[in-house]
């Protein structure tokens, strides 16, 4: 009999703890939001807090000079130095030039590769975000044939 | 309900690459439709992955990743037979996990 009161408690707790959950998430989101949101890089980097990101070999972007169709741009980036925080991607001429974040755990190696849309030939800028609050940044310009953005 | 995701999981000299194909529109809410009308943003906001259970990776995205998402990430360790799964959630609070098997 107790046994059976203990489950309805927990079936009672469990989705107020989901509740909870999910309005961690939301707040981490809203967070990033204005970010997102931002027209220029750099706002959007000012929105998360990073400023005057340095060149660096050490971050390094992979992705083609030309891209044929803007629609799908492969973008990579690894870092060989440690202590990244975060990699973030970004498309200077894009209307929204913040395209990615990434949170590095020391459980995976800083490498991603994505894809990502590119309205016109634009710089795309890989950041790399460190413990110690430096910021690296490296840059290529690629070349669109054909816009991705609009219809 | 969204198509499953493909997920390919290969483990080599202790280390374990993943590769993900998410099925998702990505709509930037810059499009118009035939009436001219907006088509209200629609994507992917959030990805998480885990190994056996314990999560690994986290990413936030924006309308910029392209329409069904490729994404590639290297987990240190992993074996063959542990599980990788990987969960989005969308900007309409939709989402979805899959699982794969590393080999």
């Amino acid at each position: 009999m107790t046994q059976r009161r203990d489950t309805l408690k927990w079936g009672a707790l469990l989705p107020t703890a989901l509740g909870i959950g999910a309005l961690f998430t939301q707040e981490a989101q809203a967070f990033e939001k204005t970010a997102f949101e931002a027209k220029t890089w750099t706002d959007a980097l000012k929105a998360m807090g990073v400023s005057s990101p340095t060149e660096s070999k050490d971050l390094v972007l992979n992705c083609p000079d030309i891209a044929e169709n803007g629609a799908v741009v492969p973008i990579a980036a690894s870092c060989a130095s440690p202590g990244v925080k975060k990699i973030i991607f970004l498309v200077d001429k894009n209307p929204s030039p913040l395209v990615a974040i990434f949170n590095v755990s020391e459980d995976i190696l800083v490498n991603f590769s994505t894809r990502t849309k590119m309205s016109q030939t634009s710089d795309v800028m890989a950041v790399a975000v460190m413990q110690d609050g430096r910021a690296l940044v490296s840059k290529k310009e690629i070349k669109v044939t054909l816009g991705g953005c609009g219809g | 309900m969204s198509d499953p995701m493909r997920i390919r999981a290969q483990s080599s000299a202790g280390q374990t690459t993943v590769r993900v194909l998410m099925s998702h529109e990505m709509e930037t809410g810059l499009r118009k439709d035939a009436a001219g009308k907006t088509i209200p943003a629609w994507h992917i906001q959030e990805v998480v992955a885990s190994l056996n259970g314990k999560q690994v990776f986290s990413a936030e995205w924006g309308t910029a990743v392209s329409k069904n998402p490729y994404l590639q990430f290297i987990i240190k360790g992993g074996k063959a037979g542990d599980k990788v799964s990987v969960t989005w959630r969308d900007t309409k609070g939709e989402q979805r996990t899959d699982e794969a098997t590393v080999n």
